[in-house]
């Protein structure tokens, strides 16, 4: 039996390694997708206090090579079902079951979708989750950026000095995020905010050439973009595990600082926990704190 | 195998041509996903047979990633008889590239 599996290799996920094995407890951490999670996908990251300057890769990289030095184990299988049996905690992959005496689940959110017909098949092809990563296939052209968060308007005010054109459509007629960077927005030429509205139809042939819009009166109206940045939040990856913990309304894992959960011997790490501010500094800590809770618990 | 670094210019020869299939992986160095990728591109190239695999840099080669109607990288097509075949988006595991070679 293994003392520590995490579920997850992002950055909660592999520094709750590095303290496991640095506390001496076995560390297996089983992964879905690759090592690193979502950081992977920023090209500079400047806010981590050592590195004025790291791309996402590089810190997953250096992180990933010091919990493996350590001697954590990783596995890339999907976690899909925590069983408790009390001091016996067993992982289910769809190949294999592992046993350990913690879990600690660090397996961070993914994207919300619009939920309009097609826009899985146009992944790739216009419709896009990531400015900063898809953003430069869209120099001098149009497109079009859904949502009302900071995420929206950041990656709007991104897409504006790249693109021709940026709509910002929003289903209300005022943002959740910050009035500085709706003020910055306003001050562009090529930025067009378009209130009330919400996306109703993607038009294609091979790629997307533009979307259809209807306001609250029921008015629709055509952009032709060839690029639909939808930033309309995250959804946190907890649903496999509500039986062993506590989901708040919008989905994530219920959990002080301390990171336990309802069952003891389960801890949660990282963007899928119920916080305030989800940076990459916080991930890292969570899994500092989640892994010496872990060591606690098992110690005791 | 290994993973044979391709062209605009040689696109045609090595691709579209090619008696074999052909996995390309359209990327770019500034593209975390892709250098994530790439480990398993070069896996695979190693353990299949009767499959080529290439890679472009789209930036270096933009006519290409336009030409597939590219807007996301990684963005892996499997090319069979000079046609596109089946295409991946993103960081897959590589089970999901074995599926797609079959």
């Amino acid at each position: 039996m293994t003392d520590i599996i995490i579920i997850g290799a992002g950055p909660a996920g592999m520094t709750a390694a590095i303290y496991a094995r640095r506390a001496s407890k076995s560390v297996l951490v089983l992964e879905a997708m690759s090592y690193g999670g979502q950081i992977i996908n920023t090209p500079d990251i400047e806010n981590y206090p050592v590195a004025a300057h790291i791309s996402g890769f590089e810190f997953a990289q250096n992180v990933y090579n010091q919990a493996k030095a350590l001697g954590a184990e990783f596995k890339f299988e999907k976690a899909v079902e925590i069983r408790d049996s009390g001091d016996t905690k067993t992982v289910v992959t769809p190949k294999n079951e592992y046993e350990a005496k913690a879990v600690i689940i660090a397996t961070g959110s993914e994207n919300r979708k619009l939920g309009v017909a097609d826009e899985d098949k146009l992944v790739g092809r216009g419709v896009s989750y990531c400015a900063t990563c898809d953003g430069a296939f869209f120099r001098k052209k149009a497109v079009a950026v859904v949502g009302g968060g900071n995420t929206a308007l950041e990656d709007a005010l991104y897409l504006a000095d790249i693109a021709e054109k940026v709509y910002l459509i929003h289903r209300r007629d005022r943002f959740r995020g910050e009035d500085a960077t709706v003020e910055k927005l306003k001050q562009r030429e090529n930025v067009e905010f378009v209130y009330n509205s919400v996306v109703t139809k993607l038009n294609a042939d091979k790629k997307l050439e533009s979307v259809e819009v209807t306001d609250k009166q029921g008015n629709v109206r055509t952009l032709e973009v060839s690029g639909l940045f939808v930033a309309v939040g995250r959804i946190p990856e907890n649903q496999n595990f509500a039986s062993v913990i506590e989901l708040d309304g919008a989905g994530y894992a219920v959990a002080a600082e301390n990171c336990r959960t309802k069952t003891p011997g389960v801890f949660v790490a990282g963007d899928n926990r119920v916080k305030d501010v989800r940076q990459l500094v916080t991930a890292t800590a969570d899994g500092a704190v989640a892994a010496t809770e872990a060591v606690k618990y098992i110690n005791s | 195998m290994a993973v044979k670094t391709i062209t605009t210019e040689t696109f045609a020869s090595e691709v579209l041509q090619s008696n074999i299939p052909v996995l390309v992986d359209f990327y770019a160095d500034w593209c975390g996903p892709c250098k994530m990728l790439r480990p398993t591109l070069e896996e695979l190239s190693v353990e299949k047979s009767g499959v080529k695999f290439a890679a472009i840099n789209i930036d270096d080669n933009p006519e290409m990633a336009d030409e597939y109607g590219i807007s996301s990288i990684p963005c892996v097509i499997l090319f069979k008889n000079g046609k596109e075949a089946d295409r991946s988006i993103g960081l897959r595991p590589k089970e999901a590239f074995d599926e797609m070679l079959g």
